[in-house]
């Protein structure tokens, strides 16, 4: 599979004069992913088809959220709203106009966009916790939004009945092994594209950014552009994956966008390893399994989600993904 | 004949009543070595700060190469021929001494939003980042991340970056600074060696330094220039300043 070469974009480069270089540990996650993604389905019932289609569109949106948080260092809290947004026009679309699939599809990618496009005017002029908090003012206007807004978003009851990928679109990709290999083509598609992102010119700059911006507004860039362009970057991603995910679920309502759903994205990423493209999708991997494997034994999702944040931050701050034998030590 | 590399017209900088900053007027020439001293507190890097645009002047005009930038962002300056190393060193801690120079060298490039194409694909990016970190001694640190440099070679690294815009007027803000005597000598040396045709503001507290390199000095005290002109001038001056200042005396 094609895990992207996360390596090169993180934060802690490995360096070549340790003899216990944390290489074989991500070697063995990348293997382990990979496994798991390419041949598990094959191998599983539906049912865990079903959570691996989860897991890699989840993995998308939180490569994307990754763009800002591990990489530009802007830390986002509503970043769920363009995943929402964007499956909200694709119900809206499919359901109400009665559009067809490439209609949905383009629409649900344009809205997200666009909405990222505009609400970077307003949080791209903003740092660290002051970032933090508006963009976790405007997940909640978003939130609220298709919370109230009944006559366009059905309120609580959210837009359901949008038509399966195969209905739709009329292409020969029925039951959730298709869906799901569909969706992992989409996938690596993104996963290539952001890694590109990342090694690009522009990448740098994204990670010189979170480092030193004072610096890079003397050296001669426009740092709020690219903060703005990053967040775009990471909107339209997520709503890469918001229209995947009202196709795989057939469902949209208003807990796509809320607290709960940015909160689980950030320590998805956080849990991961930030400023790796592959920790954001070992980081997804883990929520979903865990949220699916601890609904069996308790309603208190958001307790458990509490204290893998704390023992996430307390045993591998750099994340999973940075947790090999050298990668504690400092 | 070419406009001054940088013209400063009664600027000021006040923060509420203290005036760190306060009318000062000051032209640099195109290939100028000028040196800017004064005590503690004397305002130097605030000036420093309002000429690179990091401050705003609340008074007065700035112009660089016959260009007004008064109102100009501190990266649009850049992209005028300024730059500027900083007394506490401003590096890209957690990446690597190649990484930081290409950053340096694509600040004021087109190429610096290009998206779907790797920076290592751009050969002259990368051949001119390493010449300058080789330029600087530090070729056997290249793929080091910067924060586990030594202080001596991140002042390097500090001054290379700023030289990476090929700048047309540098500001340097005590670049020995902290430096031992032997990395003091090799910075002095470096500085010797930068293009002629760049114009050099330097903030120095040692006046051995301060009068080796430049030739005309400016004496800043309690924000307000006290004198400026040929170095020995000022420095027959300096005596009287010394013991009205208080100033270190040259060692």
């Amino acid at each position: 599979m094609a895990e992207p070469d996360a390596a090169l974009g993180g934060p802690r480069p490995p360096s070549n004069t340790e003899s216990m270089s944390p290489r074989g540990w991500r070697l063995a996650i990348v293997l382990v992913l990979g496994l798991v993604f390419s041949a598990g389905p094959l191998l599983f019932s539906s049912y865990w088809v079903g959570l691996l289609t989860q897991m890699v569109i989840l993995a998308i949106l939180a490569m994307s959220l990754d763009i800002l948080l591990g990489y530009t260092g802007l830390p986002s809290l509503g970043h769920a709203a363009f995943f929402g947004v964007a499956a909200y026009a694709v119900g809206v679309l499919a359901t109400v106009h009665g559009a067809g699939f490439w209609t949905c599809v383009a629409g649900g990618l344009l809205v997200g966009t666009l909405l990222s496009a505009v609400l970077g005017l307003i949080v791209s002029h903003v740092r660290d916790v002051y970032f933090l908090m508006i963009t976790l003012a405007l997940g909640m206007v978003l939130w609220g939004l298709s919370f109230r807004w009944i006559p366009v978003t059905g309120g609580d009851n959210g837009i359901s009945d949008i038509p399966t990928l195969a209905a739709h679109s009329g292409l020969p990709f029925a039951g959730p092994l298709a869906l799901y290999y569909v969706t992992l083509l989409v996938f690596i598609a993104c996963a290539g594209v952001m890694a590109l992102i990342v090694k690009s010119p522009f990448g740098l700059t994204l990670r010189g950014i979170r480092e030193n911006e004072g610096r890079m507004k003397s050296l001669g860039f426009n740092t709020w552009l690219h903060c703005y362009l990053s967040y775009v970057i990471a909107g339209a991603f997520a709503s890469v994956a918001g229209v995947a995910w009202a196709y795989y679920n057939g469902f949209v309502s208003p807990t796509y966008l809320d607290l709960t759903a940015s909160s689980e994205l950030f320590l998805m990423v956080t849990l991961g390893g930030p400023a790796t493209l592959v920790g954001p999708v070992l980081g997804a991997t883990a929520i979903v399994l865990l949220k699916n494997v601890m609904s069996a034994y308790t309603a208190r999702w958001l307790l458990v989600l509490g204290i893998v944040y704390i023992v996430t931050i307390l045993v591998a701050p750099k994340g999973v993904w940075n947790l090999g034998p050298s990668g504690r030590s400092r | 004949m070419n406009p001054p590399a940088l013209v400063l017209e009664h600027v000021s900088r006040h923060f509420g009543g203290l005036k760190a900053v306060d009318d000062v007027s000051l032209t640099i020439q195109p290939c100028a070595r000028h040196a800017l001293i004064g005590p503690n507190g004397a305002g130097k890097t605030t000036l420093f700060n309002v000429i690179s645009g990091e401050l705003p002047a609340t008074g007065g005009q700035i112009s660089l190469f016959g260009e007004d930038v008064t109102r100009l962002a501190p990266h649009q300056r850049a992209a005028r021929g300024i730059a500027r190393t900083f007394q506490i060193t401003k590096l890209f801690p957690n990446m690597t001494v190649i990484e930081n120079m290409l950053l340096a060298c694509e600040a004021l490039d087109r190429r610096k939003l290009v998206m779907f194409r790797a920076v290592s694909s751009y050969a002259d990016l990368n051949q001119r980042a390493a010449a300058l970190v080789e330029q600087f001694g530090l070729s056997g640190r290249t793929h080091e991340v910067a924060r586990n440099l030594s202080y001596g070679e991140q002042r390097k690294l500090e001054v290379a970056l700023s030289l990476a815009g090929r700048p047309r007027l540098l500001l340097l803000d005590e670049p020995m600074a902290g430096l031992s005597a032997g990395e003091s000598t090799s910075m002095h040396a470096m500085l010797e060696q930068l293009d002629p045709a760049i114009a050099v503001l330097l903030i120095e507290h040692d006046m051995d330094i301060a009068f080796a390199f430049a030739e005309r000095v400016t004496v800043l005290h309690q924000g307000r220039m006290l004198t400026e002109g040929h170095k020995d001038e000022v420095s027959a001056n300096l005596g009287v300043q010394q013991i009205y200042l208080g100033m270190g005396a040259a060692e």
